[in-house]
């Protein structure tokens, strides 16, 4: 194999699995010391520079980074109750918004400055459109949002209950957006694209999300209607205030984050008997682990391998639905499909039917000819990192841009298409994009010292407190998540394996001495000969079992041999930097950091 | 030294041997030697062989004298016995020891200070006497812990730290063992545990007295130019006359070899020892070759290595001594006292 080169930013980016694995590359490890620190503000500028909603994602975010963690594939099963564990790091997060300076932060936010004369429209005031208004307000330009709803947020306001996501922390981060100056927001809904392009606006984006709730499509749907509501409207208007109640037995079909929403909610409207209903089977869930874990712990049972076949009503009024038993089988290629079982059908009597089965795009809005191609899946034909649509002026990010994600991907696409907007109008080419700042510094401090906790804890992963569940079904504005206090954060932080504190390895330094390989408790560094990858894996200290994680090969040593480290299990103590007589293993910590549209062009 | 304790978490694959033990159950305390020392890699082909070998721990017993090397001991297989002597008395301490309980697997960690300064006569003697052991001698050829005078093994015309050359005559401990009379004489390097650990193992199985010198650069005080104890030097005049696999049992040998490559050796317990041969032909069970062959290495500037000299049947203090087969240690008053008749018998025998 070549010697590793280290000189690329993305080699020991990759090392730092969460960071990697966020759609924004946020900097977590840094922020996790600096929580553990104590440094809530610091830690939180970081969130915000990265992800623009540290409250916001510190409660709700998918958490691409947990399921990366390094800590679950290093835990030893014997010392955390057989269960291995990545770091709460989105909890983390939390804890940084929570008890942050509330009065430094928005004093140290930014402002804008004067105008530069250019104006972009924001199609939809969710968290992708924000996130453009934030990168671009700082630059001068100036910013219309529009959307439907009365205040901005979109989905993050519309869609999660509060009991998850209070009121407060939106409205709080939303205004550190608005603050900043150059942000209009007309509370209007948009109907024609070509009479936004006939504005005048020097780009337009578009971040109007994935609105439209799929449909039940069965016998006795229509008959039924008036007790068949659509999950995502129906939480949006128990959001605003329209919908205080449901009737007391309640299903809930899908199985997804938005059904789990709609379930949660149910209890807390007057549901007693709330049921969710999936067609799958409980592991192929598309909801996340933790939230279908909340659901069952409020008394929700969740049933899957059930397709609805029917409605049943009489007069008008829902009396039940009947579902059809299922079982999955698999093709040759391992493709699933759902076939009938041979049981008999099951009826599940209900009051009330939340359909939770799915989300679309939908733009009536944008006319034919407006410039914009659109896939045969309706989704417009965009570049994939600039995000611009086949009208030139025209860029989409967010749901709108690919279909429905999330909030931390409405946030990253957010920053490709403030830097693509700005390249634009800069007269730029909007493919040419920044390449991350990297900062690296040595963390040694003294002989055995190094500037961060080296010594990993076996702690197990610490639960956030929630509560009580009597306290939390009877007040739907009750955030039932209480958040980690300094001192369980200050645990949790502990486990953090930092990351990105990266062994670097310099071989003309090398004695081969040996000490490394002997002090490593997860015999990851290897002297041998260099080979092909594969061979290679197989001929280490410990076999590199993961090929997603790359071996880090250095070379310049007198013997000719390669140093081969399996990057997978790294624990990042630094002990082989430690026990390294000549300096030749060093722990240097990599800062890596997305640049974002203020320093994207060559032209400042 | 290092100030964290080496971390509990360990590779997913660490699996356990036979006695039910992962190779990290067999690690010591954290080392508090200089970082790049090679006593710590032999403390690791120990540990490594220890592991490979499926030992149980409270049957050892690790004892050494004074000096880096000989703090070695805390640094491996912890859960055993430990004796930290005094300075160049450890063959004396190892043979009482071996005396009173000969079950336990007696594991003699010494330096070139210790065994071939202060300890010589000690070192001679346990040789001469067959103690069943395995003595290793951390050889850096400079006193560390003094920082860096030259040592009693440090070659003719070798150059200090400082610049100055050994004018002294070295000893070498390969041939005084093989002349004293071990039956298990082997040399090795720190830097290569593909040698080092198949030796401790064979080292370990050998009924009788078995010595390795192990040459392990001080990195602080005699890794530099001019000295014939360094990385470098070892490195690059190291000549390796065969390589051990160790096997335990009487298996089948399974491996095809090209014939006359191999030579095997089966000890008294019925372990096999399978040199595969480097270069030219040695026979290690020939003592006079061996020692002539030694010698000449020391000549031509060669660190001869590999298994140097072994005598497939030794007999050892114990069956010389003619003792019975359980430890003393275990013999009752019964067994000690045979009584007044017997006692009368003797002393008619007498008159």
């Amino acid at each position: 194999m070549k010697p590793t080169d280290i000189a690329n930013p993305d080699y020991f980016h990759k090392v730092v699995d969460c960071q990697w694995a966020c759609p924004a590359h946020t900097p977590v490890p840094e922020y996790i010391r600096l929580i553990a620190h104590g440094r809530y503000s610091d830690a939180y500028m970081i969130n915000w520079k990265s992800n623009v909603f540290p409250g916001i994602l510190g409660r709700t975010c998918d958490r691409p980074c947990e399921p990366a963690c390094r800590r679950s594939r290093v835990e030893d099963e014997t010392l955390v109750k057989g269960k291995k564990e990545p770091v709460a790091i989105c909890r983390l997060k939390r804890v940084a918004a929570d008890y942050k300076d509330d009065d430094g932060i928005k004093a140290s936010m930014p402002k804008a400055p004067a105008k530069n004369g250019k104006r972009i429209a924001c199609i939809g005031g969710g968290p992708a459109s924000l996130t453009v208004a934030r990168d671009l307000a700082v630059l001068g330009y100036e910013i219309v949002i529009y959307d439907q709803d009365p205040k901005l947020g979109g989905f993050i306001r519309t869609q999660i209950p509060h009991f998850r996501l209070p009121e407060s922390v939106i409205d709080e981060e939303v205004a550190y957006i608005t603050d900043i100056g150059n942000i209009e927001f007309r509370h209007q809904r948009v109907d024609s694209m070509k009479k936004i392009l006939g504005e005048g606006y020097d780009a337009v984006f578009v971040g109007s999300g994935a609105p439209r709730g799929r449909d039940l499509d069965v016998p006795g749907r229509k008959e039924a209607a008036a007790n068949i509501h659509i999950g995502l409207d129906w939480l949006s208007s128990v959001s605003f205030g329209h919908i205080s109640k449901v009737g007391k037995r309640v299903i809930v079909l899908g199985g997804g984050n938005t059904a789990m929403d709609c379930c949660r909610t149910a209890r807390r409207l007057g549901g007693e008997d709330v049921k969710v209903i999936v067609r799958s089977g409980f592991e192929e869930m598309k909801a996340s682990p933790w939230e279908k874990e909340d659901a069952m712990g409020e008394d929700i049972p969740i049933l899957n391998m059930l397709v609805p076949k029917e409605v049943r009503h009489e007069g008008g009024k829902i009396k039940g639905v009947l579902f059809e038993k299922v079982k999955a089988e698999y093709d040759a290629k391992g493709r699933r499909s759902l076939v009938p079982s041979g049981d008999p059908d099951e009826f599940y009597e209900c009051d009330d039917v939340l359909v939770a089965i799915g989300q679309e795009n939908a733009f009536p809005w944008i006319e034919k000819d407006a410039g914009i191609e659109f896939d045969k899946w309706g989704l417009p034909q965009l570049g994939e990192t600039t995000l611009q649509s086949t009208n030139k002026t025209v860029f989409f990010g967010g749901d709108a841009a690919f279909g429905p994600k999330n909030i931390i991907w409405a946030a990253a696409h957010g920053h490709d298409a403030a830097i693509s907007i700005h390249k634009f109008l800069q007269g730029e080419n909007v493919e040419e994009r920044p390449a991350p700042g990297v900062n690296i510094v040595s963390q040694k401090m003294g002989i055995h010292e190094w500037s961060y906790d080296n010594a990993p804890t076996i702690d197990h992963r610490l639960k956030v407190p929630h509560r009580a569940k009597q306290e939390a079904l009877k007040d739907i504005m009750a955030e039932v998540e209480l958040g980690f206090d300094p001192q369980l954060a200050f645990k949790e932080a502990q486990r953090c394996l930092n990351c990105d504190v990266q062994t670097v390895f310099t071989g003309n330094l090398c004695i081969e001495c040996d000490a490394c390989v002997d002090i490593c408790p997860m015999d990851c560094i290897t002297f041998t000969e260099n080979g092909e990858e594969k061979d290679l894996r197989t001929r280490l200290n410990a076999p590199a079992i993961n090929p997603t994680q790359d071996l880090y090969i250095g070379n310049d040593l007198k013997t000719g041999r390669a140093m081969v480290k399996d990057e997978d299990v790294c624990l990042h103590c630094g002990l082989c930097a430690e026990r390294c007589p000549t300096g030749a293993w060093d722990m240097r910590k990599y800062y890596v950091e997305m640049t974002h549209a203020e320093h994207a062009c060559r032209k400042q | 030294m290092t100030y964290i304790a080496k971390p509990r978490l360990h590779h997913p694959s660490l699996v356990k041997n036979k006695a039910g033990y992962t190779r990290r159950d067999y690690e010591g305390a954290v080392s508090t030697l200089c970082a790049g020392c090679g006593h710590d890699s032999i403390s690791a082909a120990i540990i490594q062989a220890c592991y490979e070998l499926d030992i149980l721990p409270h049957q050892v017993a690790k004892l050494s004298g004074i000096g880096c090397s000989s703090k070695a001991p805390t640094y491996f297989v912890g859960a055993s016995h430990g004796f930290n002597t005094v300075h160049g008395r450890m063959p004396s301490v190892m043979t009482g020891a071996n005396l009173a309980n000969r079950d336990l697997i007696y594991m003699g960690v010494s330096g070139d200070g210790d065994s071939a300064s202060i300890g010589l006569g000690q070192f001679a003697h346990v040789m001469r006497r067959g103690v069943n052991m395995t003595y290793i001698v951390m050889n850096n050829g400079v006193y560390g812990l003094t920082k860096g005078q030259f040592s009693a093994t440090a070659d003719k015309g070798s150059i200090s730290k400082k610049g100055v050359a050994n004018s002294d005559s070295s000893i070498d401990m390969v041939s005084l063992a093989i002349l004293m009379g071990a039956t298990f004489v082997g040399r090795s390097f720190s830097g290569d545990k593909h040698q080092l650990v198949p030796l401790i193992k064979a080292a370990m199985a050998h009924k009788g007295a078995a010595f390795l010198d192990v040459i392990s650069p001080c990195v602080a005080f005699n890794n530099h130019a001019g000295s014939t104890k360094s990385y470098d030097y070892v490195r690059e005049h190291n000549e390796a006359l065969n390589r051990v696999d160790f096997i335990e049992g009487r298996e089948e040998i399974t491996t095809d070899y090209e014939p006359g490559t191999v030579t095997t050796v089966q000890q008294h317990d019925g372990s096999l020892l399978r040199l595969r041969k480097l270069g030219e032909d040695y026979d290690p069970s020939d003592k006079v070759a061996a020692m002539k062959r030694v010698q000449e290495g020391m000549h031509a500037g060669e660190v001869v290595t590999g298994l140097l000299y072994v005598d497939p049947s030794p007999k050892d203090l114990h069956d010389n001594l003619n003792t019975i087969d359980a430890p003393l240690n275990t013999l009752e008053a019964a067994e000690l006292c045979p009584g007044t008749s017997a006692l009368d018998r003797i002393n008619a025998g007498l008159r």
